[in-house]
């Protein structure tokens, strides 16, 4: 079991923000996200595209802000459950909360922050009447070990980056391998649409464009799809496999089943005072939270993170008095031993 | 108000709403559909406008012509469900003059 002061669900930056406003109030932080990288938004779906409304900064790119959020709160040792989403909690007779992962990791803390942006990042799934049957019996939206794929028939589809890359690499795994996109031009880098067409023209993947999936079928475990090209008469193509590869689309999830009150598809919070929800100890901070005026902007996550961890430290040390300190005076005392601080003048005479 | 376009628009209940768009904001259709709260927030313009999801598809019903689309849009439609021949997204339609008595449906939630 993961113990820490305060349980982050979110690594994005507003998430990964309060890691270094609790290390100055000497809090740990402990972070789980869906995805398999630290960043969230800014670095699932636009790291090259640049932000204008960081203070401070006239231009930086989402990637870059959460390398600099990484590096920023370093010394207060984060620590990370990534690629697990946060599923269940449980509020225990001490007054802490019990989080556990859909891969069965629990975390203990008296304090959970909610940063959770959009929500978790959930594969985008045809809409194919039995397409939820078959999940887990032929058909699946990640591939995590291409071992599985080994002298298999596999259909691929989808247009994008990961379709092309990985319709490449299982031409080396699976015995067979057809690529079926809506469209007849793929978006991918350069390179990884060249080398389709190379594997195409070598017979080492079956391509079928303009064509959507649209019917499965199978006893109990997939077993063949019918695939439409547009105006024409669909035709049956056996396979072991159907990989679906249509992105992610963020989803509140199991968080929406936690007890708290939801508006808007973001869970409400006091914003008079400290961004708590009405289950006291919870609270939720950024895009995934709302009251009157709401802004969701990174720097409103910020600033809803610093205020937040305030409160924290009442729960965590009760009755404890705590007045605000500036880092430029007081320097930052990592956890890991280091010290930052600001120079000191020296006092000598000029003679 | 000469800085306002009239525009109609049919959210995800079937409903038509005839609404003013105005045209000195910069704003884009998905903008316009969450100025007037055409659909729950959290459903559409997920991504910001970026052509990053599809949550703000739309069929455009009239023949106004509007900006060509570009490659992201394109792409991101091929990918996006409910697809249509007058499918476009709605965050990467600017809002102009030229679109005054334009119809367009919002498609179904994906």
């Amino acid at each position: 079991m993961v113990e820490t002061d305060i349980l982050i669900i979110g690594a994005g930056p507003t998430g990964l923000f309060t890691v270094f406003e609790a290390g100055l109030l000497k809090m740990k932080c402990h972070l789980i996200d869906a995805l398999p990288q630290a960043g969230g938004q800014c670095s699932e779906i636009y790291p090259k595209k640049p932000i204008y409304d960081i203070p401070a900064y006239p231009e930086i790119l989402a990637g870059e802000l959460t390398e600099k959020l990484l590096e920023q709160c370093k010394q207060f040792e984060p620590g990370f459950t990534l690629g697990e989403r946060a599923e269940t909690i449980e509020k225990q007779t001490d007054g802490s909360f019990i989080v556990t992962t859909n891969k069965g990791t629990q975390h203990k803390a008296p304090v959970v922050a909610i940063a959770g942006g959009l929500g978790s990042f959930e594969p985008r799934k045809p809409q194919l009447d039995t397409i939820e049957y078959y999940e887990d019996r032929g058909i699946a939206y990640i591939i995590k070990d291409p071992e599985v794929y080994r002298d298999k028939k596999v259909v691929i589809s989808g247009g994008g980056d990961s379709a092309l890359d990985w319709s490449i690499f299982l031409s080396e795994v699976a015995s067979e391998v057809t690529l079926i996109h809506r469209r007849n031009e793929f978006r991918g880098a350069l390179d990884s649409v060249d080398k389709v067409q190379e594997l195409k023209n070598k017979g080492k993947i079956n391509i079928i464009t303009p064509a959507e999936v649209t019917a499965l079928f199978g006893e109990h475990q997939l077993e063949s799809i019918e695939v439409t090209k547009s105006g024409k008469t669909p035709v049956r193509i056996k396979t072991d496999y159907f990989i679906p590869l249509f992105g992610l689309s963020p989803k509140l999830g199991p968080i929406a089943d936690w007890g708290l009150e939801i508006e808007k598809n973001a869970i409400k919070v006091n914003n008079a005072l400290d961004y708590q929800t009405n289950i006291p100890g919870i609270f939720a901070i950024g895009d995934v939270n709302t009251y009157p005026g709401k802004l969701k902007l990174i720097l409103c996550g910020f600033h809803e993170a610093s205020l937040m961890c305030q409160a924290a430290y009442q729960i965590i040390n009760p009755g404890k008095r705590y007045v605000l300190k500036y880092t430029t005076v007081s320097g930052i005392d990592g956890f890991d031993g280091t010290r930052k601080e600001a120079p000191k003048a020296v006092v000598k005479s000029i003679r | 108000m000469d800085q306002d376009i009239q525009i109609k628009i049919t959210d995800r209940d079937g409903k038509q709403h005839e609404i003013a768009a105005p045209i000195d904001m910069a704003l884009n259709l998905m903008e316009v559909v969450r100025l007037y709260e055409l659909a729950p927030e959290g459903t559409i313009g997920i991504c910001g406008g970026m052509a990053m999801c599809a949550s703000c598809q739309c069929y455009v019903l009239t023949n106004h012509s509007l900006r060509e689309m570009q490659d992201d849009e394109e792409a991101m439609l091929s990918e996006a469900f409910n697809v249509r021949p007058n499918s476009r997204l709605g965050c990467q339609i600017q809002i102009t003059p030229e679109m005054e008595g334009l119809e367009i449906e919002l498609a179904p939630e994906e």
